[in-house]
């Protein structure tokens, strides 16, 4: 007998759980499929844990403020520690593009209510001592950005899903989705056969996998970030750190302490590792450390504990594809979060169970604005 | 501080070195020049280096060998390993109580490119396998380059103060293993092929076919052609009540601490686990003057050569078969252990508690391979050999002889002009790698008259020294000339050299020349620190330990010209001449039982399955109970295996937890390894010029 289920969620990533959650506590039956051993096992645990609302579009700053109220109040309300921590996130500026660039940016990022200020050098350097001065114009600080464990999150996430009656079933891939007409009836896996209502598309590095087996050509391509973890110690400095500079072999990187008194750190490769692999390449910590040894001297003692490597699944333009498509009727797309599946995650998760349940708020459409799979891919995002 | 420190070994020469005087949380102390941190303070009394951010448990040596963090101390305002650091004049070494302050730095520094070597081969490992291979690589004019985490090649050889079993031509059998190791490593010095990088740690093999090392402070990317895995093998750590108290570390640290540091780590020591590795650890102790109290080993039978148990009993170490630990008692450190009785199933019997004083517990419980490396660099596509423990756990003289296999193979696929690897090289190493064979009960030769070897080795091992060294070749293996017994037939001249080569110190000569009714025998000696002198009363003690009364010495040899093992004589009557082994050392009262256990440790539910985050058994029950099987999924939970030692402890045990709880081999989803193995100061990889101490 083929069980059916009024969502099917394919992924039980950073994004994948929250949903599941969101679903379930609306009371209906969900099944999340994953091709994984246990939740959040692909790129979720990749993550380092930043969670900002600063970006410059409002859907990704409205879905992002309704993640960090879920984040910021979880413990409090479920008791579950999962790490978070509202220690703020800056941007310091070391060139005059750069400054007038963030500073033209905050104005934007004000007008949508965030708290986001411009703090001189000096100011800087009592929340992060004894960074380096050589050239430093400023920096944007916003305090109520932070960070949790995705680890945790993922974890509490997933278990609160399994209270209110999601199901997941893990070592089981995707092999096939039938449809009827503009309908999807089943989703076939490894090892049985699922009849669903909704279908949500969150895949993660595979979106395009499973895209294209309903026929949709979804433009997701992983490229890989290295990241890296080090030895605790007590609290040296608070925000997370955006070194927005370009270096040979690297763009951007970041770093900052999580409450267990760990640096985590990541750098963007430049150009773009495609692909999936994950294993650790011997160009990456000489690179990211050096960078990071010069912007911040204090970091020479620290110890690397350990390095990994996962993706962003990106899309052309830098903004996650969400929301309903006109050729199927139960079809949902949650893909290409482009490294920030983790921060949209539960504010996401509420926006599908929305759009599962024709319940969505006022401002809902014009959130999805950006993410809309119809879209013209050619444009950049302001500010990544 | 001398309290701490061995002034007198049998084996090991005592040197003597200039003082320098470092500061532990301000309080000035006396240490000696070139030694680590960790051996400085132990030799001072003091074992606690700090306490845990997490619970505030008691922190201290562990794995004495810079693969964890539990010596962390803070040595001149950075933390360190305590145990890979050397002390140097008027160093400031503070506790780590809770989480350390990263101190402040100030100027940027400079950078040097990261040099790239390419070479033929690399080694992992200068121990008895690496060694090995590296002197057959230099014979064939292959290029390698040996690198070896410690400051002196040998790897475990340089703490092996007894004599080796397996074959005199193959693996130096009778030599000690401090001195193999020398040997083995003045050829690798000597070579020209080979460069030695000590002081360095292979951090990882990388996707891109590069190996990244850590060489004296500074990293270096190796592109080898073919590796070498002679990485040796790990301790496997045991799960029980107080586990995690100071004082409960593994037999490779304490071997470390008394043989290489020369440093008195306990007075009353405790051991678990019935190998080899654990009955030789206990041998150990006693040439260090060490109390061993007892050891205990669950299985029926000590797993260990039958020789190397017979030792310790006759000295007089109570070996509790059948028994397995309950508790290491104690509030900060180790008071006691409570240890009881299993039945065949292993269950523990109700009544069978026993509870002895001790300050140590040895953890001995079996070895596994450090394998990461070369699994890493298989999955780059580099091509991998492996030898040694790295490949097989086995005992060292096995090591020796794979290593020299291994080596030839990698020359064979450098040069082709190489001949095909003798098909009997495999046969002896797979003997040298023999678990130990069946018991016999051998009777000695019914002659009462002239003189004769009276060989009290009952048990098939591979190791032939007594039939090499007689001179008479009266000396016979039965069946194999390796594995088999050896038989006394002939004409034996009293020499005495089997009595001093046999590893086993099972060869003891009866004289009945002088005095047919009162023979003289001839015991094997090697624990100096209890002088034995003529006209002392010694307790004569049969195969296992059973005393045979009380007789005066009447001849002692300074051990000088016997590699060091004395030989000491005694006139018996004829009628337990020949049953005569050894005598007995060690008190009786050392293993005195207490009524009562000591005080239970302050931290709850302390049998810890990781003990760097401090997640103990519990949390991983309830977890498994809840229907998780992926490792990862602990992991993210409990933080299992995501501290320093990077789940090098606690895999098997989380294992063994998910095992207990019912959940099949298969079942279990095996934790992701990412790099670097050891952990790493950021400047280091970032290229400092000049290096980590610049």
């Amino acid at each position: 007998m083929r069980k059916t289920y009024d969502v099917i969620i394919i992924g039980a990533g950073s994004v994948g759980v929250p949903t599941a959650m969101a679903l379930a506590e609306k009371k209906l039956s969900v099944l999340v499929l994953d091709a994984l051993a246990s939740p959040g096992q692909g790129n979720a645990k990749k993550a380092i844990g930043g969670i900002r609302a600063t970006h410059s579009d409002y859907g990704k700053i409205k879905i992002s403020q309704r993640s960090i109220d879920i984040f910021s109040t979880w413990e409090k309300l479920h008791g579950d520690e999962i790490g978070w921590m509202s220690n703020g996130y800056s941007y310091p500026a070391y060139t005059e593009k750069d400054e007038k660039m963030l500073k033209d940016l905050m104005k934007i990022q004000r007008s949508f209510g965030l708290n986001i200020s411009w703090i001189s050098p000096e100011e800087y350097q009592k929340l992060v001592p004894g960074i380096s001065m050589e050239g430093l114009r400023g920096s944007t600080f916003s305090p109520e950005d932070g960070s949790a464990s995705p680890l945790l999150s993922n974890n509490a996430f997933y278990f609160k899903s399994i209270e209110y009656g999601a199901e997941y079933r893990f070592n089981e891939s995707v092999a096939e989705i039938k449809t009827d007409g503009n309908r999807i009836t089943e989703v076939v896996t490894s090892k049985g056969s699922y009849g669903c209502g909704y279908m949500i598309n969150a895949a993660g590095n595979f979106a395009k996998e499973i895209g294209k087996m309903v026929g949709l050509d979804l433009p997701v391509n992983p490229d890989s970030h290295e990241a890296g973890i080090t030895e605790p110690m007590k609290r040296f400095f608070e925000p997370m750190v955006v070194d927005m500079r370009s270096a040979p072999g690297s763009k951007n990187f970041y770093f900052y302490q999580n409450n267990e008194g760990q640096v985590v750190f990541c750098i963007t490769p430049e150009p773009p590792i495609l692909g999936v692999h994950n294993e650790s390449t011997s160009v990456f910590l000489p690179m990211c450390t050096k960078r990071m040894v010069a912007l911040y001297p204090r970091l020479c003692n620290l110890k690397v504990r350990r390095t990994w490597r996962g993706q962003y699944p990106m899309t052309p333009d830098g903004f996650p594809i969400i929301g309903a498509v006109k050729e199927l009727d139960n079809y949902i797309n949650a893909v290409g979060m482009c490294g920030q599946g983790f921060m949209l995650g539960p504010g996401l998760g509420e926006l599908i169970a929305r759009i599962v349940t024709d319940t969505k708020h006022a401002d809902d459409d014009r959130i999805l604005e950006s993410f809309d799979f119809y879209r013209d891919f050619s444009g950049q995002e302001l500010f990544k | 501080m001398e309290k701490y420190r061995l002034k007198q070994h049998p084996v090991l020469p005592i040197e003597v070195r200039s003082d320098i005087t470092f500061y532990w949380n301000s309080q000035p102390l006396k240490a000696k020049a070139g030694e680590v941190i960790s051996s400085a303070l132990f030799a001072n009394g003091i074992k606690i280096f700090g306490h845990h951010p997490k619970d505030g448990s008691a922190q201290g040596i562990f794995c004495a060998n810079g693969q964890c963090a539990k010596c962390t101390v803070i040595a001149n305002g950075v933390p360190v390993k305590s145990c890979m650091t050397e002390v140097c004049e008027n160093m400031i070494v503070q506790s780590v109580e809770g989480l350390p302050e990263l101190p402040e730095v100030t100027e940027t520094p400079n950078f040097e490119t990261i040099e790239e070597i390419a070479t033929d081969v690399l080694i992992i490992g200068g121990g008895p396998a690496g060694l090995s291979a590296a002197i057959q690589m230099a014979k064939h004019g292959v290029k390698a380059i040996l690198v070896d985490d410690k400051s002196a090649l040998g790897g475990k050889l340089v703490l092996q103060t007894h004599k080796f079993f397996g074959s005199v031509e193959d693996s130096h059998a009778g030599m000690r293993g401090i001195d193999i190791g020398k040997m083995l490593a003045q050829k690798v010095m000597q070579s020209k092929e080979i460069d030695v990088w000590m002081n360095s740690t292979a951090l990882y093999a990388f996707i891109d076919k590069k190996a990244g090392i850590l060489k004296d402070g500074r990293y270096k990317i190796v592109v080898p052609k073919i590796i070498l895995n002679a990485a040796g093998a790990r301790e496997k750590f045991l799960r029980f009540k107080g586990n995690t108290l100071a004082g409960v570390y593994g037999a490779g640290a304490f071997q470390t601490l008394v043989n290489r540091d020369l440093i008195k780590p306990t007075e009353r020591l405790f051991i678990i686990g019935g190998g080899n590795v654990g009955l030789i650890a206990g041998y150990h102790a006693l040439q260090a003057g060490i109390e061993v109290v007892g050891l205990v080993e669950a299985m029926p039978t000590c797993g260990g050569y039958k020789v190397h148990a017979d030792k310790l009993k006759r000295l007089g170490v109570p070996i509790f078969t059948s028994h397995t630990v309950l508790a290491a008692n104690g509030e900060e450190s180790v008071s006691s252990i409570t240890i009881a009785q299993v039945d065949e199933k292993f269950n523990v019997i109700e009544n069978t508690e026993k509870t002895y004083p001790c300050d140590t517990i040895l953890i001995a419980v079996g070895l596994e391979s450090v394998k990461e490396f070369a699994v890493e660099a298989q999955m780059a596509g580099m091509k991998v050999f492996a030898a040694g423990d790295a490949l097989e756990i086995a005992e060292a003289s096995s090591a020796m002889f794979n290593g020299k296999i291994a080596g030839l193979k990698i020359v064979k696929e450098m040069k082709s002009d190489v001949g095909d690897i003798p098909e009997s090289w495999y046969k002896k190493a797979a003997i040298l790698k023999s678990h130990p064979g069946k018991i016999e009960d051998r009777i000695p030769a019914d002659i009462w008259e002239g003189v004769m070897p009276i060989i009290h080795c009952k048990q098939e091992i591979p190791c032939n020294p007594c039939s090499t060294v007689c001179p008479t070749g009266s000396i016979k293996m039965i069946g194999d000339p390796i594995m088999g017994l050896p038989r006394y037939e002939g004409k034996c001249i009293g020499c005495g050299k089997c009595v001093a080569i046999c590893p086993g110190l099972a060869i003891t000569l009866v004289d009945f020349r002088k005095d047919a009714s009162v023979p003289t025998v001839t015991l094997p000696y090697e624990v100096g620190n209890m002088p034995v002198a003529i006209g002392d009363p010694i307790q004569m003690v049969d195969i296992d330990g059973n005393s045979l009364g009380s007789f005066a010495v009447t001849g002692v040899t300074s051990g000088n010209a016997t590699n060091r093992t004395q030989l000491i004589k005694a006139a018996v009557p004829k009628e337990i001449a020949k049953k005569i082994v050894s005598f007995r050392i060690q008190d009786a009262e050392v293993s005195h039982q207490i009524e009562k256990s000591e005080p239970e440790s302050a931290i709850a539910d302390t049998e810890m399955v990781c003990l760097c985050e401090r997640v103990t058994a519990g949390e991983i029950r309830a977890l498994v109970r809840k229907g998780i099987r992926d490792l990862n999924q602990i992991k993210a939970i409990t933080r299992a295996g995501m501290g320093p030692c990077g789940s090098k402890t606690c895999d098997n045990l989380l294992k063994q937890v998910l095992r207990s709880e019912g959940v099949s081999v298969e079942e279990i989803v095996e934790n992701t390894r990412r790099p670097v193995f050891v952990e790493v100061p950021m400047e280091t990889f970032a290229g400092k010029k000049g290096g980590r101490n610049a």
